[in-house]
């Protein structure tokens, strides 16, 4: 259980030294991405086109802020994980079009995910699910939205953030998941009860 | 009783559902604190009661995803069509005021109404009670939670063993999805409209309050025992306290059916309670 501090851009050799239960903390700029995003920065991609952020050591978001404009300016009151797993399906073509370093959501993610995080150099790192009020408080400033046709909650809110976190790494780039471990764990607990 | 009062409860209902937890929940997160003994698991467990604490202070949602809005009735000679626009605005209200996100949306379409309220939305549930007061139920459930429900028609020969084997599996599968620690409300018995319509009922059932009856009382305690057995912990990262509590509710069924609904709610368990008085006051329960 070591503790980073991290900056954005992330470089590959700043994600390849984590090890899963490490502690990170991330600062710079994060995107929150859900459902609707994914689907979008896919089908950008496959026409050959850019999307309207710098996606070169990107740190990934899965969340959708409670926001409020005052004068103007719109501020995040309230900014939690989203569950990442229904992210699970088009993860790895996000991977493969993007050089995402970084995927912070709460859950988990499946092991095609875990296999692309390994071959692209990316982690998933988890941050306690509702602890929004939390999370609201090291967002700084947004620095803008784009896409808010997607509604507020799927939209894709560029967000400058300070010591993010505390982030667990739960699955890291060489390959491991905390998530598989502790499922085996478990499972077999589950099956001696059941025998009982 | 006059709409706008109703209006003006369940306005302040919602908001006080949507930035403090009820006490029985509270307290229940800082016993499971203090007697966890995962690392990683106690992490997250802080991190939750710190959450808790600023949301207060600052007057905020406790989690961004501020559910999916529901009202429980209970009272008598109510004006169902009064009742429900009174609520309707209210959600309207409160989803600009508090703010609440937006998430009510159409099911096939995603399009997304901007204000919490579509068709049957927000859920209202009516429950006589011979009474001259009338107590309102808002809930705030989010979508993590909702998404690992589980209907189960199991055979009626595999009893109560079945009930635990299914309700294992339910947690099992949802790992640290629903936001764990959770509480696990079921529903036994009835048409399977009426097996969730149960599980909602044990919803709002305050923490540690058991089921009436001591067979099933004693039931809800074994499966409590058995979720925590399962190392799942909080936020599935491991550890001992998975859920916070076991309720049941159950009705009636077919003598071939054993259904069990079962509907997993994260640990921000979000309801506020108000009675309204017949002179119009009215207070919070809890």
């Amino acid at each position: 259980m070591v503790e980073y501090k991290l900056t954005t851009p992330l470089k590959e050799e700043d994600v390849r030294k984590l090890s899963i239960e490490d502690v990170v903390y991330v600062s710079g700029i994060i995107y929150t991405a859900r459902d609707m995003a994914h689907r979008r920065f896919i089908e950008l991609a496959e026409k050959g086109q850019k999307p309207p952020v710098q996606m070169d050591g990107a740190v990934i978001y899965h969340a959708g802020p409670v926001v409020r404009k005052l004068d103007g300016e719109w501020e995040v009151v309230s900014a939690g994980p989203t569950t990442s797993s229904r992210m699970n399906r088009v993860t790895p073509t996000l991977l493969k079009y993007y050089t995402i370093r970084m995927i912070i959501g709460k859950g988990g993610m499946s092991r095609e995910v875990a296999d692309a995080l390994k071959e692209r150099g990316a982690v998933y790192c988890h941050y306690t699910g509702g602890a929004a009020v939390l999370a609201a408080k090291c967002v700084k400033r947004v620095v803008k939205v784009e896409w808010l046709d997607l509604g507020v909650p799927e939209a894709l809110w560029v967000l400058e953030v300070e010591d993010f976190g505390p982030l667990i790494v739960t699955m890291d780039a060489q390959g491991n998941s905390l998530y598989e471990k502790l499922e085996l764990e478990v499972s077999k607990r589950v099956r001696g009860m059941l025998r009982r | 009783m006059r709409a706008s009062l109703i209006e003006e409860v369940a306005f302040q209902l919602i908001k006080r559902a949507s930035i403090v937890l009820p006490k029985d929940v509270k307290s229940s997160l800082q016993k499971a604190y203090e007697e966890e003994t995962s690392k990683l698991g106690k992490t997250q467990l802080k991190a939750i009661i710190d959450n808790i604490t600023i949301a207060e202070r600052l007057n905020s949602p406790v989690c961004q995803d501020t559910g999916i809005v529901s009202f429980f009735i209970k009272g008598r000679s109510l004006d169902h069509k009064a009742l429900e626009e009174s609520l309707r605005r209210a959600t309207i209200r409160a989803t600009k005021e508090v703010p609440l996100r937006p998430n009510a949306v159409h099911p096939l379409t995603r399009k997304n109404s901007g204000d919490n309220t579509g068709l049957h939305i927000p859920g209202v549930t009516l429950m006589y009670e011979d009474a001259d007061y009338v107590d309102i139920t808002a809930t705030l459930k989010g979508g993590g939670s909702e998404n690992m429900s589980a209907l189960y028609m199991i055979p009626p020969g595999e009893g109560i063993e079945g009930v635990k084997r299914v309700v294992l599996e339910t947690i099992v599968n949802a790992g640290g999805q629903p936001c764990p620690p959770t509480v696990v409300n079921i529903g036994i018995g009835g048409t399977v409209d009426l097996t969730f319509k149960l599980a909602k009922m044990a919803m709002i059932r305050p923490l540690g309050v058991r089921h009436p009856e001591e067979e099933v009382a004693r039931l809800e305690k074994e499966l409590l025992e058995l979720v925590n057995s399962t190392g799942i912990g909080p936020m599935g990262l491991g550890g001992r306290t998975t859920a916070l509590d076991v309720k049941i509710e159950y009705a009636y069924c077919h003598t071939a059916s054993l259904p069990v609904g079962i509907n997993l709610q994260c640990w921000a368990d979000r309801r506020a309670t108000a009675r309204i008085y017949p002179d119009g006051s009215w207070k919070i329960l809890n």
